[in-house]
């Protein structure tokens, strides 16, 4: 059982949460993840690991309500357990010097580059950082990752924050000015994709943290099975990070979508059980 | 000469609509009247058939006489898990092979009185059971709660050894648990054996990856004097064929581990889904195969063909399980291989292109080389494919761990007395390539010996 030590709504539905467990706070490193179980009927879930305490013995997850095992986090509180967490699973990042490196994140992908631009940073590289959201309300950790990069740039759909448009839009402008050496995104497939066509085309090496369907994630099972340069790759063992320019982005979507109903009809019935039913006859 | 009892089991119509047990165990009276055909040899030679060296006419006489109480500590001497072993060991290769009755008729059924001895005294104390000698104190660190490393973390602590088991995922077992099936193996019958060793003193942390959540060397910095690395196989091999990517197409491990582990046959209840597909086709020959075709059965599939290369001659899969799929209405499509798989507009698997195929001579493996029928192409039509491929070590600990040498496949290399390259630290099981659960428990038990024979002298 892992103790919930600090929690915080940072952002619309988007909570962090800093957990008690001492032996993956000391050896995660940045770009790694764990995997929580809720409870003894729970799904295993995959979550970045955003931040670590190794004084505190904390590490810090950051996550939004997507279904039902994010929902049922969320209604934790300080000083409870959650049942299950793993990690640190994946592969760190690799922290060297590049030079300029544009790291572009969308939605609660900004709790995933803020790790991974902080070390960057320490490692001499000047970074760029774009965040993408739908509005000015779904920004998260703005101040963190101010201190982290060298310029803080944003993109939203509605205009509410910075350009109106995606981020690909900054990121163009961005390379336009001086050719990044490493672009690094994570966020929903299909602005990963954009960002990889993008820097392809401009030949910038670029790294995305993918985030397909999980199960142990412990190299096992398989399920998260991406094709890489055409050949099977396993996010949990060989990833999360892989060459943006080599990932079969189509098959990753279609991978992604498989549980959609399964998911949809999980919340459902969750949020039915939740209701006060008193009213009913 | 006397026949066999035959073991009891559930109507197929009936069963291939739960996840119960299909065996149900003999009674008293069946096990009084198997126990009482052993012959008592004086030079038992199912005892060599056995991995772990069950005393086995020593447990058998206990039984003609009744005495569950005393057979099962006769089992317990050599093994840590006898409900466990007899259930799914292929025994019919191994002691019941050796049996002097099965020469001219047939043998003992040794795991079926096995499964008797554990099942009886599965609620006695452990004090009962076991024969314990005084702790010493000396801690060693079992990786992965499979069943290689519960028989050397099982057979060391009962020499007094501190044992403490570290699992990667949330619950123990390893295979036993996200592999084999409820309706082969209950979670109840492993939860029975796994708290006799918590109540002998073995301690389990969960959760912990080793090699990422902690190293070896963490390990020997915690006063662990030696360490037995039972980390099991790893990922799933596929064909490399195309459409292996497509929804619906499902690896064995996947499959079982949602269905087994996480309990997806619950699902709302539990929260895990899992697809269940009306025409599935596995593809595969072994254990794992069978055991995916009887999933999907249960799973509520009108059809289940099982796509094989060789003919079933060659498969490695138990007759007994092989029986027990056919009469649950699985089709066995031998000398069969995929050649790709087809999807439809979103994704999702629709047929199975198939090429016929006929035996040539033997290959490595001993068993004759199948041979593609060039021209013999054909389609089936599927909603789900499962692929039992078999399965490749798994990479983690040993691509973390400088100096443990591996071989060219990624099997941790030890030496004749378990030893990998590192000093202190034991292999077994799939890991070293082992292929079935008695053959990871004959290797944690010889590995057991080598660890206490290491621990005495250093």
């Amino acid at each position: 059982m892992y103790k919930i030590l600090k929690k915080e709504e940072i952002g619309s539905n988007v909570y962090s949460f800093n957990v008690y467990a001492p032996d993956i706070a000391k050896n995660a490193k940045a770009g790694q993840f764990v995997i929580f179980r809720i409870d003894d009927k729970g799904e295993r879930v995959p979550l970045t690991i955003a931040g670590t305490d190794i004084k505190e013995g904390t590490i810090r997850i950051i996550f939004q309500i997507v279904g039902k095992s994010t929902t049922q986090l969320s209604l934790l509180n300080e000083e409870n357990l959650i049942k299950d967490l793993a990690g640190p699973l994946g592969r760190p990042t690799e922290i060297k010097k590049y030079g300029l490196v544009v790291a572009v994140a969308g939605g609660v992908g900004a709790a995933e580059i803020l790790p991974v631009i902080k070390e960057l940073k320490k490692a001499g590289n000047k970074i760029v950082t774009i965040i993408g959201a739908r509005c000015k309300d779904l920004i998260i950790l703005k101040d963190e990752l101010k201190q982290a990069s060298n310029e803080l740039l944003f993109a939203t759909n509605d205009g509410s924050c910075g350009m109106n448009g995606f981020v690909t839009d900054v990121l163009k402008e961005v390379i336009v000015r001086e050719k990044g050496d490493l672009v690094y995104a994570i966020g929903p497939v299909p602005m990963m994709k954009a960002v990889s066509d993008l820097t392809k085309e401009k030949d910038i090496e670029t790294l995305v943290s993918l985030n397909p369907i999980m199960l142990d994630g412990t190299g096992m099972c398989g399920a998260c099975r991406v094709e890489v340069d055409n050949k099977i790759r396993f996010t949990c063992v060989d990833g999360p990070e892989f060459n943006a320019h080599l990932v079969d982005w189509e098959g990753l979507s279609l991978r992604l979508g498989l549980y959609k109903n399964f998911e949809k009809e999980s919340l459902d019935n969750f949020s039915y059980n939740r209701e006060c039913k008193c009213h009913r006859k | 000469m006397s026949q066999k009892i035959k073991m009891p089991q559930r109507e197929p119509q009936v069963r291939k609509k739960d996840f119960e047990q299909v065996n149900t165990g003999y009674t008293k009276e069946q096990m009084l009247l198997e126990a009482k055909r052993c012959l008592q040899c004086k030079d038992p030679m199912c005892v060599k058939g056995c991995p772990v060296e069950i005393n086995i006419p020593g447990f058998i006489k206990y039984l003609s006489e009744d005495n569950p109480k005393e057979a099962i500590k006769v089992l317990n001497h050599k093994t840590s898990l006898p409900a466990i072993c007899g259930r799914v060991c292929p025994q019919e290769n191994q002691c019941e092979k050796n049996c002097i009755l099965g020469i001219k008729g047939q043998s003992v059924s040794i795991g079926n009185l096995e499964r008797y001895a554990a099942d009886i005294t599965a609620d006695n104390d452990v004090e009962s059971v076991y024969v314990v000698v005084e702790k010493n104190n000396i801690k060693v660190a079992v990786i992965g709660s499979g069943p290689a490393g519960l028989t050397c973390g099982g057979d060391l602590l009962k020499r007094g050894y501190s044992v403490t088991v570290f699992e990667s995922l949330h619950d123990t077992g390893g295979v036993l648990r996200y592999g084999i099936p409820e309706f082969r193996l209950p979670k109840k019958v492993l939860d029975t054996e796994i708290n006799k060793l918590t109540k002998l003193g073995m301690k389990f942390i969960l959760n912990t990856l080793i090699g990422r959540t902690k190293t070896l060397q963490d390990l020997f910095n915690e006063e662990f004097k030696a360490i037995f690395i039972s980390v099991g196989a790893g990922l799933p091999k596929f064909a490399n064929i195309q459409g292996e990517n497509l929804n619906h197409v499902y690896c064995s491990n996947e499959f079982l581990v949602r269905v087994n582990l996480m309990r997806s046959y619950d699902f709302p209840n539990y929260d895990t889904p899992v697809y269940r597909g009306k025409n599935v086709v596995v593809v595969g020959g072994g254990n794992t195969a069978i055991d995916s075709a009887r999933t999907a059965v249960r799973l509520g599939a009108e059809t289940v063909k099982l796509i094989y290369r060789r003919s079933e001659n060659e498969m490695p899969a138990r007759l007994e399980e092989r029986e027990h799929a056919k009469e649950e209405g699985i089709e066995f499509v031998t000398l069969t291989n995929p050649v790709k798989f087809i999807g439809d507009e979103k994704g999702s698997v629709k047929a199975v292109e198939c090429i016929k195929m006929q035996l040539g001579f033997p290959d490595t493996s001993g068993r004759r080389k199948p041979i593609p029928i060039s021209n013999s192409n054909y389609i089936v039509e599927t909603d789900m494919v499962i692929l039992a491929l078999g399965l490749n070590p798994n990479p983690i600990l040993s691509s973390l761990t400088e100096n443990l040498k591996i071989d060219s496949k990624g099997y941790i290399l030890i030496d004749k007395n378990y030893m990998t390259s590192i000093k202190g630290v034991f292999a077994g099981g799939d890991i070293v390539g082992g292929d079935t659960v008695i053959s990871a428990m004959g290797m944690g038990k010889q590995a057991a010996k080598n660890i206490m024979c290491y621990l005495t002298n250093n």
